[in-house]
């Protein structure tokens, strides 16, 4: 199915799609389900109508690769102080004012330089870098669905794990398929109101909302990131009602991440994310009750420690991406043996 | 919320450099130059016939004696000169060669040498399965896809656009002609001048949303989109009316003609009309109907963006 086109770029039959009459076809990968013509794109450039055919051109086509620790993904409850093998393609489906790495993300597979890295490949150096997991991350690893089900399998057979860093903008099938093949997603819940996912994103909450709920029921190990903007959701309302929806929906344990968002791509004209803001965040996720509320992009802060919901005490201390003390044992509180919720080493 | 990028100095720049707006008291004109049977036998463009149009359009467009005249108006000496072709569709509805041939030949008469004439569109692929041949000696007239000249590093923003423009518009040409074809568009509605800039950014996916609006008005509002793109025209020797950008020749019609403005909005507001026209002619919805009528052209000639006008009223439409 895969082939080499005339530009010496990985091609591969998409998986997702709808074929429609003289040669158009509709993506049932996300949930924006473009209606696109031979000879164009979708909204994520990173797929391409061949004559009613629909192709991925990011199949194995790696833009970025780098060792992190996954704590800078963040996942703070999944394998902490290990490292994890991450790698992005070029496209997204959004196009969120904010975005931290769009010289990647909006851009067109062929405006980037990549690496041909099949996933059998992908696994191994995973491996052989020491890494306990690849992570999917950068950009938007929806929109190369197809290699990250590809490559997760060559993960699993090589003995890796992996975690998706998602916006999880993405329809119900593809993402029950992700779920049958990855062992955490981490979302990005980029506002709460549809006002924001219009203006900003250029998406749509409901299909996220919809997307967590069902990972959930799915089993899959996930925690939120919610990236607060000065003057654009970093109301108290707004805050309120993630953490209430993530108390009645997702339930008490699923890590809720309030970080600090820096002036990029198209919203340089914002200030950096006030720490009160930040901490006022925490103190509404802490009064609904969640069990594990971060402020994050703030080495140093304490709300970047996990704390037991039963005695209080630290039982992960961190700065920044860095462990600096565990206490627990088998995944309790080395205090009171109170259960913490992750998956642990 | 506000328009996250522009602001009120850039609406006000924008209103006072346009250079539509030095003209407002006099119509925009729309040259629309038949030439029956500007097709041989076989299909392909008589090339005689097509400078033939391209001149009467050309001095009725600048009001000259001749067309040398008005090509004259049209570049100044030492200028380079980009021609920004639409080859999206391959060799059935892409702008055609015997007319980019025409427009070189009737610039180097006007005093453009050939190293001062760069033939772009976004892709080498594109423009080589449109029937272009790729030219990248610089003492020749280049012919180049964006994947071969690049992009710039610095984001232009206007309004609701936010990209990366090709170097040809930006460095290596003083002035770009801009060469649509006359067509329907699955999703914007239809495609002619204005939207043929989305083949100078990086990132035209993002702007389909919503029929193009505000995007494409937007992107024209790049700069330097806005400033260097001096002339339009438009090639309608053979229209599509349905089923575009790619080619469908079961929609596609010999038009016989080329469409010919210094406003973009002008000649998109008459394109768009012809093709609703060949729509309705053959019981086909209207592209309202369709849900695809292109808002954009409206949003073009607003207060925010001025490029143009789309007010019939003050279109003058000129057959020649």
């Amino acid at each position: 199915m895969s082939q080499l086109d005339s530009g010496g770029h990985f091609v591969q039959e998409a998986k997702f799609y709808e074929k429609l009459p003289h040669k158009k076809i509709k993506c049932k990968l996300c949930p924006r389900e473009c209606v696109i013509d031979d000879r164009e794109r979708g909204y994520c450039g990173a797929r391409e109508n061949r004559g009613g055919t629909y192709y991925t051109l990011v199949h194995s086509r790696v833009a970025i690769a780098h060792v992190d620790p996954i704590e800078k993904k963040p996942f703070f409850h999944f394998l902490p102080g290990s490292m994890a093998f991450s790698l992005a393609t070029a496209g997204c489906n959004v196009n969120c004012k904010m975005c931290q790495n769009w010289e990647i993300s909006q851009v067109r597979p062929e405006q980037v330089p990549a690496a041909y890295l099949p996933p059998d490949a992908a696994a191994t150096a995973a491996k052989q870098e020491g890494c306990r997991a690849i992570a999917y991350t950068y950009s938007e690893p929806v929109i190369f669905a197809e290699y990250v089900l590809d490559t997760a399998e060559a993960g699993h057979t090589a003995g890796v794990r992996s975690v998706v860093v998602t916006g999880g903008y993405i329809q119900q099938e593809p993402l029950k398929k992700l779920c049958q093949r990855v062992d955490a997603i981490k979302v990005d819940l980029k506002g709460f109101t549809q006002k924001f996912y219009t203006e900003v994103v250029n998406g749509e909450l409901k299909p996220v909302l919809d997307g967590l709920v069902t990972m959930r029921k799915l089993g899959m190990w996930t925690e939120i990131v919610y990236l607060v903007l000065p003057t654009l959701n970093d109301s108290d309302a707004e805050f309120q009602g993630a953490a209430r929806w993530v108390r009645n929906e997702l339930g008490l344990d699923v890590p809720l991440h309030f970080t600090r968002f820096h002036p990029e791509y198209l919203l340089k004209n914002l200030p950096i994310t006030p720490l009160k803001t930040l901490e006022r965040a925490k103190a509404i996720g802490d009064a609904e009750g969640l069990h594990y509320v971060y402020i994050g992009n703030v080495p140093g802060h304490p709300a970047e420690n996990t704390y037991c919901p039963h005695c209080r005490r630290v039982v992960v201390e961190r700065t920044g991406f860095l462990i600096t003390g565990t206490h627990l044992h088998n995944g309790k509180c080395a205090y009171c043996q109170q259960k913490i919720a992750g998956v642990w080493l | 919320m506000r328009s996250l990028a522009t602001t009120r100095r850039d609406v006000l720049k924008a209103c006072l450099t346009a250079p539509w707006l030095a003209e407002a008291a006099t119509p925009s004109r729309v040259i629309i130059a038949r030439q029956p049977m500007v097709r041989t036998a076989t299909g392909k463009p008589d090339s005689a016939r097509v400078l033939n149009a391209l001149d009467r359009a050309l001095a009725a467009c600048f009001s000259a004696d001749s067309a040398a005249e008005a090509w004259r108006q049209v570049v100044r000496p030492g200028e380079t000169v980009g021609l920004k072709v639409n080859c999206l569709a391959g060799r059935g509805a892409s702008t055609r060669v015997a007319l980019v041939e025409a427009i070189c030949e009737r610039l180097q008469q006007a005093g453009v040498p050939q190293r001062k004439i760069i033939i772009w569109d976004r892709l080498n692929s594109d423009l080589e399965s449109a029937g272009f041949r790729i030219e990248s000696r610089p003492e020749r007239i280049r012919c180049l896809g964006n994947d071969a000249l690049g992009y710039t590093s610095e984001l232009a923003v206007y309004g609701q656009a936010g990209s990366l423009l090709s170097r040809a518009v930006t460095e290596l040409c003083d002035v770009v002609i801009n060469l649509p074809v006359l067509k329907d568009h699955g999703i914007a509605g239809v495609t002619l001048a204005l939207k043929n800039a989305f083949g100078a950014i990086h990132n035209p996916n993002k702007y389909h949303i919503n029929c193009g609006d505000p995007y494409v008005a937007d992107v024209n509002m790049l700069e330097p989109i806005r400033r260097k793109v001096r002339l339009h025209i438009c090639d309608a020797i053979v229209a599509q009316y349905e089923g575009g950008p790619s080619y469908m020749p079961q929609w596609a019609w010999p038009a016989n003609a080329l469409l010919v403005s210094r406003d973009p909005v002008a000649l998109d507001f008459t394109g768009w009309r012809i093709i609703e026209e060949k729509r309705a002619e053959k019981g086909m919805p209207s592209l309202k109907d369709a849900h695809r009528e292109p808002a954009y052209i409206a949003t073009a000639a607003d207060a925010a963006h001025r490029l143009g006008t789309n007010d019939p009223r003050r279109i003058q439409r000129v057959e020649v």
